[in-house]
């Protein structure tokens, strides 16, 4: 994973006609010439992040000490008052709450149903590569197309109740009561994404070495145990990796929220960053939006870091 | 990924045979019921799109259009300028992609072949673009663009969406890949007398298609994709992207158009839908090693 790339010997000592006619080593020598290849090359890349993610990075900072309206065209320093007016915003706990169920519910709904179909899947079987496809397909199409007939069919009269009405049963308005409003964003996006884990989850499967299986089998080990404890420990490096992928990605959920709920009813799937959103470009308080954007960024940070722990203390196998 | 070549589990066949028709008969019904959510949505918006609105919330609900019609189809293009709209997003997601290859490719092949000073610091300082979600930088991205001018055009899309944090990953999966190539082949290479941007292009490049192929297929769906960016940088409606200008099929009172909404979704994503039921094996493998997310 880590080889340092070696440096080529310089050729321009060896050149006949250049080192030799001249005493003196030439300055631009060939390894020279690389190393400024070598920066030019990552110049794009490099500039880019600099001025699209660390200067903005600083500016949240900066912003954040600051209370800009963008109408009233106001640029006034205030010091903490942002970061006093966080702690004391009655919508902060309620905004964490429904982040906090989103990301978890999201979370264990994807990981439990991404590793059941890559169980159910993980067998040559005919006509298994269909079913495959059909799993994944959600993940290619458009993220707001698909929002939006989800959408559709979760209408009060739509067609789920629809089909709810025709076994007899009354359903609620899905997406404009507290409780069921939530559950469909996370379900809608659970279905989006779960293709993307299973197709890692049946990678990590076929990395399990059959050998395990059969000898566990003969040692009179039911499948269940086999299960347990062979094939969970074995795939614990890609658990870790896709709980850390979808618990980050939930974090950033936006057009689901923005298409099916704006954030209602109430505040009840007002998450993190439809919040942000909120109040910067809605209310055009671009101060307080900054210090909601510190306050995401020290979520994904501390995820970060906990993941980098986790992966020593708890993953027992590592490719 | 080799599922084709799987051994059948052990289980499975050791079996009476009549047993194991049951079981297999009932594994599949099982998986078609599992299907019915992934798969009912599309047929959902594909069928609805042709249903005059009277038919739109009939009850029962009606799996086909009664009285199909392209009426929706039609308004979509009339009420919004969709044509235009169609093809921003298609160029935008071509010109990022194209340029994300390009910036990605350069920068993974440095940080893998070439020896420089600082290079390790460097690599750690393009890698935090993979740390910070895009959701915490949009403010002052704003604001950035704002000073220059260049909000309400698509400049902020190109630019940030093919330099910035969006293109670290590609450029981390293609410096992955140069690593893993042999160092002979630049020795070879460095003998003809060929410069670093030949050996690039001439050398790494050709053989590093695969890693490009995933690279082009999520760079393009992420950019096609993108939402919070065109609501942010963009407001006139000719600039508009898909994803925005799907939400903005409403009547007077700010109610949803379904039919016409339907219509202009399935035209966004069914495209898609073919293009991956072609090249299905590209698609899983390039987004999969990306753990890319909506």
């Amino acid at each position: 994973m880590t080889t340092t790339p070696q440096a080529l010997p310089d050729r321009a000592t060896v050149r006949p006609g250049s080192a030799g006619a001249r005493s003196r080593r030439p300055w631009f020598t060939y390894r020279r010439r690389d190393q400024l290849a070598g920066y030019l090359f990552v110049a794009p890349q490099l500039l880019g992040i600099v001025a699209f993610v660390l200067v903005p990075l600083g500016l949240i900072g900066y912003y954040s000490m600051h209370e800009w309206n963008v109408l009233a065209n106001t640029f006034t320093f205030v010091g903490a008052d942002n970061v006093e007016r966080l702690f004391t915003d009655p919508k902060l706990v309620p905004v964490l709450q429904a982040t906090t169920v989103f990301s978890v519910g999201l979370v264990v709904g994807n990981l439990g149903l991404a590793l059941g179909l890559a169980v159910l899947l993980n067998r040559s079987m005919r006509g298994i590569t269909a079913f495959r496809a059909i799993f994944f397909s959600p993940v290619v199409v458009s993220l707001v197309a698909w929002t939006i007939v989800w959408g559709f069919l979760l209408q009060d009269d739509g067609g789920i109740n629809g089909l709810l009405q025709l076994i007899g049963v009354e359903g609620p308005n899905w997406l404009r009561e507290g409780p069921t409003a939530m559950a469909s964003v996370i379900v809608v996006q659970i279905f989006k994404n779960v293709g993307l884990n299973m197709v890692l989850f049946l990678a990590a499967l076929q990395g399990v070495p059959a050998e395990l299986h059969e000898a566990a089998r003969v040692d009179g080990a039911n499948p269940r145990t086999i299960f347990g404890r062979i094939t969970l420990p074995l795939i614990s490096p890609t658990i870790l990796l896709t709980v850390i992928i979808t618990i980050v990605g939930s974090l950033q959920v936006f057009a689901q929220i923005a298409v099916l709920t704006q954030g209602g009813p109430g505040v009840s799937t007002t998450v993190l960053v439809y919040y942000l959103f909120q109040q910067a470009f809605e209310f055009h308080r671009f101060g307080y939006g900054s210090t909601l954007a510190i306050l995401l960024f020290l979520i994904v940070l501390a995820l970060t870091i906990v993941q980098w722990q986790l992966r020593r203390r708890w993953v027992f196998y590592e490719n | 990924m080799r599922t084709d070549t799987l051994p059948r589990p052990v289980e499975a066949g050791s079996r009476p045979k009549r047993r194991r028709g049951w079981r297999y008969a009932l594994f599949y019904v099982a998986l078609s019921v599992l299907a019915i959510p992934f798969v009912f949505p599309t047929w959902w918006m594909i069928t609805s799109s042709f249903k005059p609105i009277n038919e739109i919330f009939a009850f029962p609900p009606a799996l086909w259009p009664a009285n199909p019609t392209l009426d929706g189809y039609v308004r979509a293009f009339t009420e919004q300028p969709f044509a235009q709209q169609y093809l921003n997003s298609l160029y935008i997601a071509v010109v990022v992609t194209l340029g994300t290859m390009l910036v990605a490719s350069l920068a993974g092949y440095a940080f893998a072949r070439i020896a420089f000073p600082g290079q390790n610091l460097l690599f750690v300082v393009v890698l935090i673009g993979l740390l910070i979600p895009s959701e915490v930088t949009i403010v002052p991205l704003f604001q950035m663009f704002n000073s220059l001018g260049l909000i309400n055009t698509h400049w902020p899309l190109l630019l940030v969406t093919t330099f910035g944090a969006p293109s670290v990953l590609a450029t981390f999966i293609m410096r992955q890949f140069f690593i893993s190539l042999p160092g002979e082949l630049e020795e070879a290479a460095r003998l003809d007398g060929l410069g670093r941007l030949r050996m690039w292009w001439q050398i790494a490049m050709p053989l590093a298609k695969a890693a490009l192929a995933a690279v082009a297929i999520f760079t393009f769906l992420h950019t096609w994709n993108l939402y919070l960016e065109p609501t942010v940088y963009l407001l006139s409606p000719e600039l508009f992207t898909l994803p925005q200008a799907l939400t903005r099929y409403t009547d007077a009172y700010g109610g949803a158009q379904w039919n016409v909404q339907l219509a202009a979704a399935t035209m966004t994503a069914v495209p898609v839908l073919l293009v991956f039921l072609v090249a299905q094996r590209q698609f899983v493998e390039g987004l999969a090693h990306t753990g890319l997310k909506g």
